[in-house]
């Protein structure tokens, strides 16, 4: 249990301005092994830069993101050189976009996409490449005749499967979700939330997922930050905030949910 | 075969400075070279101007040929490895009227040879110059678009990306199904496109005693491989890097190592398989004039 005594991700006031304007303002939370925390809001709330700050992918104002690397301890991933941040980005670490077309690459094969990663990580022989990437396949339940086929040809939950596979290929410790299955229709979506769930549990992932679906962190996420005009307005555990409510804000999201 | 047969010699016109190019132009290109074979295979980018023929027609190859000419040269032009073809009779003729150099068709003789697709079949000599033209001097453009990212692909050494399109290739076709530009490996640091040469042609870049240069025009970039330096055809290890062969020899000369093009010799089926490179064929002939 030495691994879980230290967070596998600490973000310290994190402040990032469009213009005159803050997306975000001192936003702070920890983050475990193993753990998934999911962040809601309106849209505009923030919560999308929120995530491309802590993921390296836009440079906060201020603030502090420090990662648990597995050689060097707490690392601020900002402070980084560039050629460290993206090997982080495709080993440690796995991203995956709302819009499947941004995290693929639409006109490869879908065992080249998967493959990718190993490839950039120096793997040179074709068959361990083309078998790993059909094991993964196979672990997100997608079917494995398809791998030499392009994701132009998948259908939305097949893509956004694929995108999945293709940065878990590198055993990460860390990934981030942005809106994984919204613009998917709801029985895709149950699945791919089913999978996300056995996936996150079985490789003891550490995931922050941003969505403004609050069934979606009612079924992934251990704890819930909720966002509201970049600032942090209510944390806790997911059952504890969406059954009873704080803020008023947070009140009112809960109370907006249509039941079926 | 004289080479007034097909390319009658050319007056040097006074008219024009030596070599075309005014001087300052020639030291800047010259800066550009230096740099290029200070750092092989990194691409430098450089003031191409315009030139009297229009891009893609060697413009890259023409001015880095016409920033290391000097008057004792000895100018060989080719063509998909011939003399006597369109292209290469134009620049020749070129060089003829704006430096006045002696130009030869014989491989051994040049002391620079301006190429564009081929790399002669008889073997370079230290102090020799292999100048190329190039259409595309970026082998990651066609995989990543935008031009700042395959920068820092570059500088990071992350070549990836170049992996993915030859695993694609075999998912595809069975084999890497890449015949002519086939990325290479500078020095074990810098992805190089070899320009259009057939891969027949990649393992004669490596540990040559020449000096290699890299001329592209549009894209305003130049690159270098200097003497004796390692250059590697990237490939998995279950999928070596090979190259094309022939189940037949030259039809004119009879040689069975050097690269054949089909000919197609009437409109019934008739096709011959000779030898691309010209000077090398007729060298081997058995009874030439």
């Amino acid at each position: 249990m030495t691994e879980d005594t230290s967070p596998i991700l600490r973000v310290e006031g994190v402040v990032k301005y469009y213009g005159a304007r803050a997306a975000v303002s001192g936003v702070s939370f920890e983050l475990w092994p193993g753990e998934v925390l999911a962040v809601v809001g309106e849209s505009g709330s923030g919560k999308s830069t929120l995530l491309n700050s802590v993921a390296a992918r836009v440079r906060p104002d201020a603030g502090r993101v420090s990662f648990l690397t597995r050689h060097e301890g707490m690392v601020d991933v900002h402070a980084m050189s560039e050629a460290q941040r993206r090997l982080l980005a495709r080993t440690d670490w796995g991203y995956v976009h709302q819009d499947a077309v941004q995290g693929l690459r639409m006109n490869v094969s879908a065992g080249a996409n998967v493959g990718e990663r190993l490839m950039a990580l120096g793997e040179r022989h074709y068959g361990r490449i083309r078998s790993e990437a059909a094991s993964w396949l196979e672990r997100v339940e997608m079917d494995v005749a398809r791998i030499d086929d392009t994701p132009a040809t998948f259908s939305g939950g097949m893509r956004q499967r694929l995108q999945i596979a293709r940065n878990l290929v590198t055993r990460p410790r860390l990934v981030f979700m942005d809106e994984p299955t919204s613009g998917l229709d709801v029985s895709v979506q149950a699945k791919l939330l089913d999978l996300l769930r056995s996936l996150t549990r079985g490789l003891s992932l550490a995931a922050i997922v941003v969505t403004h679906d609050l069934a979606v962190a009612r079924l992934l996420a251990h704890r819930m930050i909720v966002m509201k005009e970049g600032r942090m307005v209510e944390t806790g555990l997911t059952d504890q905030v969406l059954d009873d409510p704080q803020h008023p804000y947070t009140q009112l999201l809960v109370s907006s949910v249509l039941q079926p | 075969m004289k080479i007034d047969d097909f390319s009658p010699a050319v007056a040097r016109d006074g008219n024009f400075n030596f070599a075309y190019l005014d001087e300052r132009t020639k030291r800047m290109i010259r800066r550009a070279i230096l740099k290029a074979v200070a750092v092989p295979g990194y691409q430098v980018p450089f003031g191409s101007r315009e030139m009297p023929l229009p891009y893609g027609w060697g413009t890259g190859g023409i001015q880095v040929t016409a920033s290391i000419i000097g008057p004792e040269d000895v100018l060989k032009v080719i063509d998909q490895g011939a003399d006597d073809t369109v292209n290469a009779v134009n620049i020749r003729r070129f060089f003829q009227r704006t430096t006045g150099v002696e130009v030869t068709t014989h491989t051994t003789a040049a002391t620079i040879i301006q190429t564009r697709h081929r790399i002669p079949e008889t073997p370079l000599a230290a102090g020799q110059i292999l100048v190329y033209q190039v259409p595309m001097p970026e082998p990651l453009q066609k995989l990543e678009p935008r031009e700042a990212e395959t920068r820092s692909l570059h500088g990071l050494a992350e070549y990836g990306l170049m992996h993915v399109k030859l695993y694609e290739d075999i998912v595809r076709f069975g084999h890497v199904a890449t015949t002519y530009d086939y990325p290479v490996m500078v020095d074990g640091r810098y992805l190089m496109a070899p320009s259009p040469i057939p891969k027949f042609d990649n393992p004669k870049m490596s540990m040559n005693a020449a000096l290699q240069l890299f001329g592209a025009g549009r894209e305003k970039r130049i690159y270098a491989v200097p003497p004796w330096t390692r250059v590697e055809s990237l490939a998995f290890e279950d999928h070596p890097f090979e190259i094309q062969r022939w189940s037949e020899p030259c039809a004119l000369c009879g040689d069975t190592a050097s690269f054949l093009d089909e000919v197609i010799t009437d409109d019934v089926g008739g096709r011959m398989f000779v030898c691309s490179d010209t000077d090398h064929c007729l060298a081997h002939r058995p009874a030439h004039d």
